[in-house]
């Protein structure tokens, strides 16, 4: 097996290499192509049978009306103002409200997890928080916090705190038992032992909720525009809603989904340069 | 201190007992009437199946867990939690994943409260004595096997410990690299002169290393012999095991264990 390897020459070896990454490469740029090929036949056929009549527009818009309200709404503004106010305070809402439900989550989860009697009382308090529907409490914090950012901002930490805190309590109780123990002999403290050992062991449980939770934080402050609010893109949704503008609906889904993916992506950054001390997956696109 | 306590044995279990209550409220007895002595600088090895409460003495010893009955006693003083004295290596890897190898190593000295630049300093050192220099700044997951095993001597022999309990340290490793771990770990031990408890299930490991080995059995632990190790030091481990002394009593404690 060894000597076969040896006979080969340098030359037929770098050949199979360039063989072996042409093939790779190929096969990346196919899958590219399919991506494009699907999305073409979805919205195309979109298009034309809503031209053709066989949808109705009416209810399920084109493709191209979506994207005439995308460039209205951009070049002449919303009927409650320019489009990029509604997306900032959409925006700023959903970050706020990840921020301080993530941030909760993360110092409960740590502090329950570490702390067995606390846990034990508090648990089942917990699930039973966590199992009422708590888009429920929108209206609540309308009628609390009025109309403006703040009941926004509540129901989006309501939403992030219990997948963060779930997560960042999961971390803390899988913390490595031989890793702790080594700490303690090597002199730390308990509060060294939680922020050098226990933080890290559960940061990529924290991490990984950041990016379930971003989303609720958006359904948070999205649904909590849609109960009661004076700007943002749930209140565009609710008025393109009570005018029967399809095309006003998906658009402003539309809008959603980039600054989902938008978000994703920067959170992607900062969980890699937070934990960079994982080894790297093998295989990338 | 008085004259006694200072010439004392470095460890000391007598009629120990540990019990553990499992979570369905039944006591399982682990250890049973354990008595056992580490003299200063000397070498113990303990061995046994899996499950003979090896482990457990250690926890004993370290103060992560206490003695149902009977008592342990370090450097003449009853063991009351921590004691910064003692350093442990695990049998799995408890280097610390998110930290190079320059920070694990320095971490002793850092959760004690040295500076940090003096604590990186003496890292250096000691990453350059268990031969990982050029790689203080690679993570665990970047390095073998046996070089995780050389973090974790030097994460422990950087606080200078006068006790050292090993965990099966060396078992998950290949042949190889276990016999130079096992050279390496000789090594540094003759330098530190501390007492040590080495805990293996592999027997030869035990007398290759040790000055006196405690054999115990299982279900509950107890000890079942104990022998004493006259091969000389220093010792190389690769040849260590072809003497006849080496030979003789390792099928003396072959055939102990088959009764």
């Amino acid at each position: 097996m060894k000597s076969k390897i040896r006979d080969e020459s340098a030359p037929a070896l770098e050949a199979r290499d360039a063989a072996a990454m042409a093939k790779a490469k190929a096969r990346k740029r196919f899958v590219i192509f399919l991506r494009i090929a699907f999305l073409v036949v979805i919205l195309g056929g979109w298009e034309l049978s809503a031209r053709l009549k066989a949808i109705d527009p009416f209810f399920f818009s084109m493709p191209s009306q979506i994207f005439g309200q995308v460039w209205s709404w951009a070049v002449e503004g919303t009927a409650q103002g320019s489009l990029w106010e509604q997306i900032w305070v959409t925006l700023s809402e959903t970050l706020m409200g990840f921020f301080i439900g993530a941030v909760t989550g993360i110092l409960a989860g740590i502090l329950l997890g570490r702390n067995a009697l606390l846990a034990d009382v508090f648990s089942v308090y917990i699930k039973i928080a966590n199992s009422v529907p708590r888009v429920v409490l929108g209206s609540i914090f309308i009628i609390t916090l009025g109309l403006g950012t703040a009941s926004k901002v509540a129901l989006a930490v309501v939403m992030v705190f219990f997948v963060v805190f779930a997560n960042a309590f999961q971390g803390v109780r899988e913390a490595d038992r031989d890793l702790i123990a080594n700490a303690r002999i090597l002199g730390a403290s308990p509060r060294q032992v939680t922020v050098s050992v226990v933080l890290p062991s559960a940061l990529t449980w924290i991490t990984a909720s950041l990016h379930v939770s971003f989303g609720f934080a958006l359904v948070g402050a999205v649904v909590g525009e849609f109960l009661g609010a004076r700007k943002g893109i749930g209140l565009m949704i609710a008025t393109a809603q009570g005018t029967f503008n399809a095309a006003g609906v998906f658009a402003a889904m539309l809008i959603l989904a980039v600054v989902a993916l938008v978000m994703e992506y920067l959170i992607t950054g900062f969980e890699n340069a937070l934990v960079k001390w994982r080894p790297a997956p093998l295989a990338d696109s | 201190m008085n004259g006694e306590t200072l010439s004392g044995p470095a460890i000391a279990l007598s009629g120990v007992t540990h019990r553990f209550s499992t979570p369905d409220g039944r006591s399982l007895t682990a250890l049973r009437d354990i008595t056992m002595e580490v003299g200063r600088g000397e070498f113990v090895a303990v061995v046994g199946p899996t499950g003979c409460g090896k482990s457990t003495t250690l926890s004993l010893i370290t103060g992560l867990a206490k003695p149902s009955a009977g008592s342990v006693e370090v450097m003449g003083a009853p063991v009351a939690g921590i004691d910064r004295r003692i350093g442990f290596v695990f049998q799995h890897d408890a280097v610390f994943p998110w930290r190079n190898v320059a920070n694990n190593v320095a971490a002793g000295p850092l959760f004690r409260g040295s500076p940090r630049a003096e604590a990186l300093e003496l890292a250096g050192e000691w990453v350059r004595r268990v031969g990982l220099a050029g790689f203080e700044k690679h993570y665990p997951h970047q390095l073998s096997g046996g070089m995780r095993k050389r973090v974790a001597l030097a994460q422990t022999f950087i606080n200078r410990p006068e006790i050292l309990l090993m965990d099966e340290p060396f078992s998950a490793l290949d042949v190889q690299t276990r016999i130079l771990m096992q050279d390496e770990l000789l090594g540094l031990w003759s330098s530190l002169g501390a007492s040590v408890v080495f805990v293996t299930h592999d027997l030869e490991e035990a007398i290759s290393l040790a000055d006196r080995v405690y054999v115990l059995t299982s279900g509950p632990g107890t000890v079942k012999s104990i022998y004493e190790v006259g091969l000389p030091r220093p010792r190389v481990i690769s040849e260590v095991r072809f003497l006849p002394a080496f030979v003789e009593l390792s099928r003396r404690i072959w055939s102990d264990l088959r009764e």
